[in-house]
This record gives C-alpha cells, sequence and structure tokens, in this order.
C-alpha cells in the first residue's frame, strides 16, 4: 500500500509532493498524483553575487550551482545573511547577479528587456514574509491587480479573482481591507495573488516566518496542495528547519553564499554532513540528555554500560528484536526520535548495552544505521 | 463696524479664498509630479537619474529658503509673464504658487518615501511596470499622508496670503494692515483674526476629516 501511494507520487518527471507522513501513505485513494508539469524548472549556473558596501564589497552568493526541477518543492535554508534571499531574488530578477547565469525552463534571463522581463515576473508568483499587501486596496482589487497591470479583460478578471480566492479558503473576504484581516489571512490573500496569473513557479520568501505555528502548518498545507494540485514548482527560503521537513522535496543548505549542502530532504535530515546543516538541525534533534551527558565516561567501568548512538537516514527503521538479539546482553532505550521523512525513516536513537564486547559496534551496525559509541556510563539502578 | 466695512470684508474673504484655492490647485498639480520625481529620480528609485534628481533637489531647496514676502517681489518680472499683471489677485497667485509647490512638493515626498519597499518589490514580482508602480502603489498608499500634507500646505498659504497686500491683490491680511493695523481700528483686527481661526479651523477639520476616512481602510 505505501509502496503504491508512493509510487503513484513519483510518476515520470513528477516529483512527490512533500514528505509522506505515514497517514498520507497508509490512505493511497486520497493521494492523486500531480499533473505532469515540463514547466517551471530553474537551473543556476555559477551565480554570484555583491554589494558594494562603504566597507568595500561583500559577497552574498559566491558560485552558486543549483538546479532545481519542475514541480519540486524546493527548500534554500541557511543562517541570516548566508544569501538565500538574494539567490531567491535572481529568479524573477528583483536582484541581478553580479557573474553567472540563472535559467527559467533552460531560457537564460539576464538578457530579458523591460517586455520579457515583465512576461517572466507573470509566470513567476511571488509570496512575502511580511505579506506586502497593498492598504489602500481590498482583498479583490489586491488579488485582480497582476490581471488589471496585464490588461486583461475586467469580465474576465472577476471569476478568475474569485477562483483563487476560492482556492486559498478566503471567498467571504473579498470586500475587505487588509488591515482587516489575520496574518494568517494576509497570507492567504498574498498566495491568491501570487496564483492569479496562473505561474509556474511560487517564490515564497520567508513566507511562514511572521506567522505562528499553528498558522504556519495551515499555510504550509495550502502550499503543499497548490504544488499536487497546480503542479507548480515552489521555491521557499526559510531560516527554520521544521518548514523543510513539513513540506520540501530538496533543500540546498547556504553558508555564506556557498552551497553547503544540497539533496533530498530526508537525505540531508537524517546524515547531514556539513556543520551548518547540524547547527541548523540543532532545535530538532534531541541531544544527549544532561544528566547522562554528565555521567559519562570514556573508558568501560565496572557495573557502567556502554552508550550507543544509531542514526538513521533512509533505511527502513530500527527492527527492535534484531537490535536486542545483536547486543547479546540487557539493552535499554535511553532516548529515540525515529520520524518518517518522504516515506524514509529518518532519527536516532539512545541504548545502553549492559556489558559491551568489542564486536558490539559491528553487530549493531550490520542491521543498518549509522552506530557509535559514544562512551560509557553507570546505570541508576533505580530505573531497573 | 459700518456696511461698508462689513462688504470690505467680505469681499477680502472671497479674496483670500481665491487666492488660496487656485494657488493650492496649482501647487497638487505642480506639487505631486515633482515630489513624485524626487522620490522616484534618486540612485536606488525605479527610474534613476541622479543628476537630475540633485538639480531639482537644489532648486527646490531654493524657493523654499526665500520668504515669502522676498519672493512677491523678486518674481514681478515673472508674475508679469505669467499673469500679464503685477497687481491684483492674479498676480498674487503666481508667488503663492511657486511658494506653496516646493513646500508641498516636500511634505508630498515624506509619505511618499514612506511607502514600504516590500510593496514595489510585491508590484514588481507581479508583473506591474514602473508607471504602475506610480499609480497603484506610490500614490494610493502614500494618499493619507498627501492628504494631510495638503492641509499643512493650505494653512500655511492662508498665513501667506496675508502678504498679498504688497501687490495690490487685497485679502484679509491687507485689510488687517491697512484698517486694523495703520487705522488702529482694533475692531476690524479682532474680525479678521477670527475670520482665519475660523477659516484653518475649518481647512484642518475638513483635513483630518479626510486623512481620518483614508486609513480607517
Amino acid at each position: 500500500m505505501v509502496g503504491l501511494a508512493f509510487d503513484s507520487l513519483r510518476g515520470p518527471g513528477v516529483r512527490p509532493a512533500g514528505p509522506l507522513s505515514p497517514d498520507a501513505a497508509l490512505a493511497p485513494a486520497t493521494v492523486t498524483a500531480a499533473p505532469r508539469r515540463t514547466s517551471g524548472a530553474v537551473r543556476f549556473e555559477a551565480v554570484s553575487k555583491s554589494y558594494p558596501t562603504g566597507s568595500g564589497p561583500v559577497q552574498a552568493l559566491d558560485g552558486v550551482d543549483l538546479d532545481i526541477p519542475a514541480g519540486a518543492i524546493f527548500g534554500i535554508i541557511g543562517r541570516s545573511g548566508a544569501g538565500k534571499s538574494s539567490l531567491l531574488h535572481t529568479v524573477n530578477r528583483l536582484e541581478e547577479p553580479t557573474s553567472g547565469r540563472v535559467l527559467v525552463d533552460g531560457a537564460p534571463i539576464e538578457a530579458l528587456g523591460t517586455d520579457g522581463l515583465v512576461a517572466l515576473r507573470r509566470r513567476i508568483g511571488m509570496i512575502f514574509q511580511h505579506f506586502n499587501l497593498l492598504a489602500a486596496k481590498t482583498v479583490r482589487q489586491n488579488v485582480a491587480l497582476p490581471l488589471t497591470v496585464a490588461g486583461v479583460p475586467r469580465a474576465e478578471i472577476g471569476p478568475r479573482v474569485e477562483k483563487a480566492l476560492r482556492r486559498v479558503g478566503l471567498e467571504g473576504k473579498a470586500d475587505a481591507y487588509p488591515s482587516r484581516l489575520s496574518g494568517g489571512q494576509k497570507q492567504r490573500v498574498g498566495i491568491a495573488r501570487a496564483l492569479v496569473s496562473n505561474p509556474e513557479i511560487l517564490l515564497c520568501d520567508e513566507a511562514t516566518s511572521a506567522l505562528d505555528p499553528e498558522t504556519t502548518l495551515a499555510i504550509l498545507d495550502l502550499l503543499r496542495d497548490i504544488n499536487r494540485r497546480l503542479g507548480i514548482t515552489i521555491i521557499l527560503i526559510t531560516h527554520e528547519m521544521s518548514v523543510i521537513r513539513e513540506i520540501c522535496n530538496d533543500v540546498v543548505v547556504l553558508e555564506g553564499g556557498r552551497v553547503a549542502e544540497t539533496g533530498p530532504v530526508w537525505r540531508v535530515f537524517g546524515a547531514p554532513e556539513h556543520p551548518t546543516t547540524r547547527a541548523l538541525l540543532a532545535p530538532l534533534t534531541r541531544d544527549l540528555p544532561a544528566d547522562l551527558a554528565a555521567r559519562l565516561q570514556p573508558h568501560a567501568a565496572p557495573g557502567g554500560s556502554a552508550i550507543l548512538r544509531i542514526t538513521y537516514a533512509g533505511q527502513g527503521g530500527p527492527d527492535l528484536s534484531s537490535l536486542a538479539a545483536a547486543a547479546g546482553a540487557p539493552l535499554r532505550l535511553l532516548q529515540a526520535g525515529i520520524e518518517r521523512i518522504q516515506g524514509h525513516a529518518v532519527g536516532r536513537m539512545l541504548v545502553a548495552v549492559a556489558e559491551a564486547d568489542p564486536d558490539l559496534e559491528a553487530r549493531l551496525r550490520s542491521l543498518g544505521g549509522a552506530v557509535e559509541q559514544i562512551g560509557y556510563a553507570r546505570m541508576d539502578p533505580d530505573a531497573g | 463696524m459700518t456696511p461698508q466695512m462689513i462688504d470690505r470684508l467680505w469681499q477680502a474673504s472671497l479674496d483670500t479664498l481665491f487666492m488660496v484655492g487656485v494657488s493650492a490647485g496649482i501647487a497638487v498639480l505642480a506639487g505631486i509630479p515633482l515630489a513624485l520625481f524626487l522620490v522616484t529620480s534618486g540612485p536606488d528609485g525605479i527610474f534613476p537619474a541622479p543628476r537630475a534628481n540633485r538639480l531639482v533637489g537644489t532648486l527646490v531647496n531654493g524657493f523654499r529658503a526665500v520668504p515669502f514676502i522676498v519672493l512677491l517681489v523678486a518674481l514681478i518680472p515673472f508674475t508679469r509673464l505669467v499673469a500679464g499683471t503685477t497687481i491684483g489677485v492674479w498676480a498674487a497667485i503666481v508667488p503663492l504658487s511657486v511658494s506653496a509647490t516646493p513646500f508641498f512638493a516636500r511634505i508630498a515626498e515624506v509619505s511618499l518615501r514612506e511607502v514600504d519597499a516590500g510593496l514595489i518589490e510585491a508590484a514588481q514580482s507581479i508583473g506591474c511596470r514602473r508607471r504602475h508602480i506610480l499609480a497603484h502603489v506610490l500614490l494610493p498608499e502614500a494618499l493619507p499622508g498627501i492628504v494631510a500634507g495638503f492641509t499643512i500646505t493650505v494653512v500655511s498659504m492662508i498665513g501667506a496670503s496675508a502678504m498679498a497686500g504688497a501687490v495690490g491683490a487685497g485679502g484679509l491680511g491687507d485689510v488687517a494692515i491697512r484698517y486694523g493695523y495703520q487705522r488702529f481700528d482694533t475692531t476690524v483686527m479682532m474680525v479678521v483674526i477670527a475670520i482665519l481661526i475660523g477659516l484653518v479651523c475649518l481647512v484642518q477639520f475638513a483635513g483630518d476629516t479626510a486623512v481620518r476616512r483614508l486609513r480607517a481602510r
């Protein structure tokens, strides 16, 4: 069942439209494949960008090469100043690269004149952290603006605006002014405005960073739904790993204007290679509990248990009975957090094995997962 | 007060309203494009033209630096050229407009600059051309501030119009000087002051109401 649902999303040229929670994976009937999309791919070739400042030029982007396939939900993450905003802005040329080039659907965009640029921007929607809605216009007028300035006949604008508002669940708010709306509603208006011209690509510039966690999830659900139903490529930047985990297929980690790490979300989360990725993941990762860390010793002591950290990235997940058998001694689970990202078990466990022998690590490793013995500690006798 | 004096005050009020009204209209028609130019032609603006921007900025400052009573006299040749006369109401409207336009432009400029750069970015991202940004973003978003600034401009123009008597344009200020000051008619002076206060209050109230309506959206 799980495989079936997953395969149906993995059709040729179609990316899975987000990590599948186990529930979604088990309900294939409700999962429909995204329409096949051949447009909406973005490619960065050696994109660099520097800004002149009072104290010399600042290198915001430094030779970024990146391929974003059509129909993907692609995350760009990094600390403040890592260059993610600059990178996103080069896609619709709100910022021009100093060198290198950006291709949208295989066509370079740097040489476009005013008309070409306006046409390009009408194929690329964008939403913003602070929504950037026009306060002097109603919701309807805000959403209609891309069509109004494109010279779309009035008779056609009305129905298209209604449709866009229905898609984001704001039918009843068409005549309200943005100041009367909540943050989540404002972002929905922003999404409707971005979608009304039927774009191929949607750029999300920290789109959920100003929202509370609950609203963030609702907006991410909406974005995932848009990606699935319309096949629009979504490129989002964020500094929150949880956003990436929630909806992205692929992620790139930027550090100092360079690509630190890139790959499918499950792999980057499960086996982060770059220190920046690990640092960004830290809020989501349970580290060694403080009481245990305090008691940890580098060498075996009488009555001490071996403490091992087993990290899973992309395997089927821990087989507990094999694990206990391989340990060959009382095995205690100290801490565990395994979750499924895009159908892969990702996470880690901390276990204590009462009597460690030299082959223990190797035996555990043969079961899958990266095993690391981090030390020895005497277990609290009260706990059994 | 004699009926003649009441007539004179009535005529003076009408003259003041006419001078200020026409000059304010010209200040809006000329000041808003000027303000838009000052905001959008800067190095980071949407119509970058830094040299022209500096030149116009300096010109505006120059006009703002000259006291109105001096401008009134200094502009006499220009006034003759434009209005065909150097005395009367029309002769006052020329310097009043010339003085109010840079003043209003600077005030409108402040409001236009306060429009969030993110809104311009958003407009660009949805395929707005530069003229669309002027019409759909900058002007409507800055409108409450521009209206508030226009109110200030009109009030200060009512003050400046008092000097129009110097070119024989009449108006309330002229009556106050000639009758109230030079002929020691305290009653006339008081009445003129009362009318001016009433006028300014009315303008301010109308402006505040308009701004409140605009901001209530």
